[in-house]
């Protein structure tokens, strides 16, 4: 797939000397989604806001749809939508003035029929009379949404699209993400819920003090990265762990019911099939084995610790 | 040239005008009329003629200043003060859109809703005072320019006024004081000697001054001074907004 948005070595250096970013280079392809993960503070809004002109980046270089960021403002920003943060609407001014002078700013006519389907397609066409302050805050997000989406943008990102959001709307806005990718939106979203990236991403990109660390397909980097646990129900329970098995660091759960194994895919042999030998030795009967990836958050939380230390 | 974002904040900016037309167009025709009763029929009853014109009309360049001059730089100020205050700004930043747009969308507005009060209060003006205005032209060139700088000067308070007290201060503290001291209701002649020149070092005395020349062809300075002073405001204005999208002071980081 082509190469949409290209950053290399950027890096943003606050007056106060303060170096949000650290020299992050990253491709992200046409119509996927990536999810840019990483702890509050890590540079996530502002590599977004370097990107799409909000603050100025001290070096590197970056450019959408092969135009650069700052010699080429204005196609590559007539490419983007942007979703921020924090809701930030003119609460007086109706829906569809602000959904239509956003689309006007970015350098388009009026289209009617172009706003009215995007505002149906976000549940806002029979609010579309309303006052900004009448809706409800996953109104006002949606507004947001529809703002950035209005001057047809190919690459879209949200900043936390789904911060201080109820579980329900989380899910609609999964499903808005979902929709976009199908319409064949570029979406980079930047998020610290794990469960979001998850859920919707393609690839991860997770981003620790202004750095990024690892850029994977969400699969890859789930199997790749992943710590699997083995569970073992036996026929009978045990006391504790048999001396002869000891080597193997095994958990003893449930009143010894079951015993718990962890073991890395990464390695060279995952010890299971001695493991097992050595239960059927010590005349150990099993009545069950589960195994069990590790959760992209547990990923996680290892990537940033490794980081810090 | 982005001209539809320049039509969208214009339009956008005119729009929040219009919402409020009552308030907008009607508070200068009340505090107008005001101006007359007090200064017009209770002064105006002692004064009678200044400079061969009827004091009530003297009064009406300087009335329309006042009122253009602070309306053009509260709209401008508000104008971009408001999306730094709710955060929308992110929007104007993010938008292919470069600094001479930007401007020309919320200064242009302001400048009209400024000019469209001037008109207002000079119509009001005819209906208590006779008027000839013998240089049409140049009322219109000085109002217009006038609008425009103010509008301007607005603009750049409103990029660095941080909370709204600040937005108030500059208006409140300078605008208004020289105002009225820069010969609103009087001809600087009749000030003393010593305060005539004093008086020379306000700006403001040189806008009145050229306005009210191009009513009744009488001016306390040449008209070829105010003509100079309101360019050279102008252009430090310009100067000034350039500098700050230059450098994205207080609006980017």
């Amino acid at each position: 797939m082509a190469v949409i948005v290209a950053v290399e070595g950027l890096r943003k250096v606050y007056k106060d000397g303060f170096e949000a970013l650290r020299g992050v280079s990253l491709t992200i392809e046409e119509g996927e989604i990536l999810a840019l993960l990483g702890p509050n503070g890590a540079g996530k809004t502002t590599l977004i806001s370097a990107l799409c002109g909000i603050t100025t980046p001290t070096a590197g270089r970056a450019s959408v749809g092969g135009h650069d960021i700052v010699r080429d403002y204005r196609p590559a920003r007539q490419m983007i939508g942007l979703v921020p943060q924090e809701i930030a609407l003119e609460p007086f001014e109706k829906v569809i003035n602000t959904v239509r002078f956003s689309r006007g700013l970015f350098g388009k006519g009026r289209d009617d029929a172009l706003i009215e389907r995007i505002l149906r397609q976000l549940s806002l066409w029979d609010k579309r009379h309303s006052r900004i302050r009448e809706l409800s805050g996953g109104m006002k997000r949606r507004v947001l949404i529809a703002k950035a989406l209005c001057h047809e943008p190919r690459v879209l990102f949200l900043d936390e699209p789904t911060a201080g959001v109820d579980v329900e709307l989380r899910r609609d806005m999964w499903q808005v993400v979902e929709n976009l990718k199908q319409s064949g939106v570029t979406i980079i979203l930047t998020t610290h819920y794990i469960e979001e990236a998850e859920a919707i991403a393609d690839r991860i990109a997770v981003i620790n003090k202004g750095e990024i660390l690892l850029v994977e397909n969400k699969a890859d980097l789930m199997r790749r990265m992943g710590r699997k646990t083995l569970r073992i129900d036996l026929a009978a329970p045990v006391d504790a762990v048999p001396a002869a098995l000891s080597d193997y660091n095994l958990e003893r759960i449930e009143d010894g019911h079951a015993l718990i194994y962890h073991y890395d895919t990464r390695g060279e042999g995952t010890g299971i099939t001695r493991l097992l030998q050595a239960l059927a030795a010590e005349g150990l009967g099993l009545r069950d084995i589960e195994t069990r990836q590790s959760s992209l958050e547990e990923i996680f939380v290892g990537l940033v610790r490794e980081d810090t230390a | 040239m982005n001209l539809h974002a320049i039509w969208a904040i214009y339009i956008y900016e005119m729009k929040r005008f219009f919402r409020t037309i009552m308030e907008s167009l009607l508070s200068p025709v009340i505090s107008t009329t005001l101006y007359f009763v007090v200064f017009g029929a209770a002064i105006g009853g002692r004064i009678e003629e200044v400079e061969g014109v009827s004091y009530g009309a003297f009064i009406v360049p300087g009335l329309i200043m006042l009122s253009v001059m602070t309306q053009a730089i509260s709209n401008a100020s508000f104008g971009i003060y408001f999306p730094k205050f709710i955060g929308t700004i992110f929007e104007l930043l993010s938008a292919p859109v470069n600094f001479f747009e930007i401007v020309l969308g919320y200064v242009g507005a302001a400048a009209t809703k400024a000019l469209l009060i001037g008109g207002v209060i000079l119509i009001t003006a005819m209906f208590f005072v006779d008027l000839d205005i013998q240089h049409p032209l140049a009322m219109v060139t000085f109002l217009v320019m006038i609008c425009v700088s103010f509008a301007l000067f607005g603009f750049i308070i409103g990029i660095w006024a941080e909370n709204f007290q600040q937005l108030q201060l500059i208006p409140l503290l300078v605008i208004t004081p020289l105002v009225f001291l820069g010969g609103s209701f009087y001809s600087i002649s009749m000030l003393p000697p010593t305060w005539q020149v004093v008086t020379l070092f306000n700006p403001v005395v040189y806008l009145i001054s050229g306005f009210r020349w191009s009513f009744f062809g009488t001016a306390d300075v040449a008209v070829g001074y105010s003509l100079l002073a309101v360019t050279v405001f102008l252009g430090l204005c310009m100067a000034a907004v350039w500098l700050i999208f230059r450098t994205g002071y207080r609006i980017k980081s």
